[in-house]
């Protein structure tokens, strides 16, 4: 049983279609990566599956119907959405927004075990804990929101172009840091305009064009076709 | 100098009151980004629960709450809270959450629409029968009306810094209206003193208070004093008695009690948002609802939260208000406007949506107000106008500063414009 299921999904913002008829699944412990030009409809589609916008169709999350369920219920029943412009609070410290990562945990000594081993996977942000979050660099502020996603311990993370304006070796690292996340058993729904980075990370792709699936297959595959390479790699 | 301190106790006092009102339009601004125009209809209601809880305390069940059980004063301010906060509840749910993902001038207008509603409500007149008994006579009236009322009396009428200069055994003097001490007494210009003693008149034993009407002097024991009200020597004779001074600054018991459950509140608001997880939540609400709800937050759960914590807030400052003014105003009476309109001024000097910066326009306000009616009638008559000029542009002096922060710091005294890095 995969652990994500969109059948049919569409969303309409007013009389506009922004995505029309999909469908893909994801299976426990791969990674997938939503791909194409702006305004395909990879955002919109990741913020149907959180809750954020009512599709329609269906989607079936762990077994169970979750279609336009709330983010925060969702949250906890492990499907975390690391929005896109990541979300960061910058009104609060970097500290206190780790601490809403663990808003729904009551898990203390858990939490505290959590809270050293992202400082770990971002040594960075440890430097930073009593600085207000708005003052972190774009890189910084991403790492602190995949941090914080990864605290509320998710079993499905929605990524809503983590590389977005990021320098070319912040951007390795952080696909290096999403390999990570993957290895330790978290499954990855990934949306990314960083086609190439995209492709080397992931299991399986879905190329979005207008709102609808274009091409759809193992990421090795879709990395090597030409209607990729050409649209998307640029070569 | 006198003046200038008088006048502090009263901006500290009624700057307490303001602040509590600002916070709660501060709140609801941070979370909805909308000016909830019912608030200050809130405060009115609070205030008319306030009188109608007093009433029946003190009518119905015989409680006089300015003697024992001292927790009368404080059952009431706990059901004024509830009152409150029940409504601003609803008004919530029903009014403003269906128009959660309307544009704010929506929003805005929808709450003009409360704000008129309750005042109307609250102008149904006091005769309007809600119930009546088999015979047709009325059991239960609405408490409001078009008719202002007065307060009874919720705490002792109590100055808590003067001095009890002697105490001694009073005699009567050579003719009514005089009596004479049994010790020295200098009076000091422009000082009250008055003369407290207990006299069975009919049975009863009576609290009685003379004045001194004698000018500055020193008085050996035995001397005439003239007294106000006038008693004959026979009424006097021989009781023990208290010889008591009034302070320069009187601090009175009820403006103690303003500003030390204001304080109490806003230190507890402070420690709620920003040393707890529910704050933690409101603060993540206000920066940005949707990603607030991407950590898990029950977004709907924390508005209404925000708005009941809102409108209880507003709750104790109507409960404190009629303690200090006991004239209350008929809910539609545009001095209940005026008032909620300078505590949402507070919160736009202070930078609306910062609860500290409420606190601070809330107390700025209220020393424009008092210290501009205090200097502004000096300055205008040494300009040559009028007396009283300068005391009737208190509201123009408020205003005025919310021109100018408007102009100099758009964003407030403490806000600060905040930018996402993208």
């Amino acid at each position: 049983m995969p652990l994500l299921k969109v059948e049919n999904l569409s969303v309409r913002y007013g009389s506009i279609r922004a995505v029309t008829d999909i469908s893909f699944s994801i299976e426990q412990g791969e990674i997938l990566t939503l791909i194409g030009a702006n305004g395909a409809g990879k955002t919109t589609t990741l913020r149907a599956v959180s809750g954020m916008l009512k599709p329609t169709g269906s989607v079936h999350f762990n077994g169970h119907n979750i279609t336009g369920t709330r983010p925060d219920i969702l949250l906890r029943q492990g499907l975390v959405h690391c929005p896109e412009g990541r979300g960061i609070f910058s009104n609060m410290t970097v500290l206190e927004n780790l601490e809403l990562g663990t808003f729904t945990r009551h898990d203390n000594e858990q939490i505290h075990h959590d809270m050293q081993s992202m400082f770990t996977l971002f040594p960075r942000i440890k430097e930073r804990l009593k600085q207000n979050a708005g003052t972190l660099s774009g890189g910084e502020q991403q790492m602190l929101a995949i941090a914080r996603a990864l605290l509320a311990r998710p079993k499905l993370l929605l990524l809503d172009e983590p590389s977005l304006g990021l320098a070319p070796q912040l951007v390795q690292t952080i696909f290096k840091i999403i390999r990570e996340i993957n290895e330790q058993g978290v499954t990855i729904l990934l949306v990314e305009q960083n086609a190439h980075m995209a492709l080397q990370v992931a299991h399986h792709a879905v190329v979005l064009e207008t709102g609808s699936i274009a091409m759809t297959g193992p990421a090795s595959e879709l990395a090597k076709s030409d209607a990729v390479r050409k649209a998307y790699l640029g070569c | 100098m006198t003046e200038l301190l008088q006048t502090l106790t009263t901006t500290i006092a009624v700057g307490s009151l303001y602040a509590l009102l600002a916070l709660g339009y501060t709140l609801v601004y941070g979370v909805l980004k909308f000016i909830n125009f019912a608030h200050s209809d809130i405060f009115v209601l609070g205030a008319w629960t306030t009188f109608t809880a007093a009433n029946v305390l003190t009518d119905r069940l015989g409680i006089n709450p300015t003697q024992s059980p001292w927790w009368g004063a404080v059952l009431i301010l706990l059901l004024t809270i509830a009152v409150c906060a029940t409504v601003g509840y609803l008004i919530e749910r029903f009014a403003y959450r269906p128009l959660r993902k309307a544009p704010r001038l929506n929003v805005l207008i929808t709450a003009i629409g409360v704000s008129l509603l309750l005042q109307n409500l609250g102008q149904l007149n006091g005769r309007v029968t809600v119930a009546t008994d088999k015979d047709g006579r009325p059991t239960a009236t609405l408490p409001f009306g078009s008719t202002p009322r007065s307060m009874p009396p919720l705490l002792p009428d109590l100055v808590l810094n003067e001095t009890v200069l002697s105490q001694g055994t009073l005699a009567g003097g050579t003719q009514r209206g005089l009596v004479k001490l049994d010790q020295p007494l200098t009076m000091l210009d422009g000082r009250t003193y008055r003369i407290e003693f207990t006299r069975t008149a009919d049975g009863q034993p009576r609290r009685e208070v003379l004045a001194l009407t004698a000018t500055a002097g020193t008085f050996p024991p035995g001397t005439d004093l003239a007294t106000q009200p006038r008693r004959s020597p026979a009424e006097v004779d021989g009781l023990p008695y208290s010889l008591i001074r009034s302070p320069r600054v009187p601090i009175m018991l009820v403006d103690v009690v303003i500003v030390a459950v204001a304080i109490t509140l806003m230190l507890g608001l402070e420690f709620l948002v920003f040393r707890t997880r529910l704050g933690r939540a409101m603060r993540a609400l206000s920066f940005n609802i949707e990603n607030a709800a991407l950590m898990g937050i029950n977004v709907n759960a924390v508005i209404s939260f925000t708005f009941v914590l809102g409108t209880a807030l507003a709750a104790a400052a109507a409960f404190l208000y009629p303690l200090k003014y006991p004239g209350l105003n008929q809910p539609a009476h545009q001095i209940w406007v005026l008032l909620g309109l300078k505590a949402f001024i507070a919160a736009v000097v202070g930078g609306i949506g910062n609860i500290r910066g409420a606190v601070l326009g809330g107390f700025l306000i209220a020393g424009i107000e008092f210290f501009g009616t205090l200097y502004g009638d000096k300055l205008f008559i040494s300009l040559g106008a009028r007396p009283g000029l300068g005391t009737s542009l208190a509201d123009v002096y408020v205003f005025s500063i919310l021109i100018l922060v408007l102009l100099v710091k758009p964003n407030g005294l403490l806000g600060s414009p905040v930018k996402e890095k993208v």
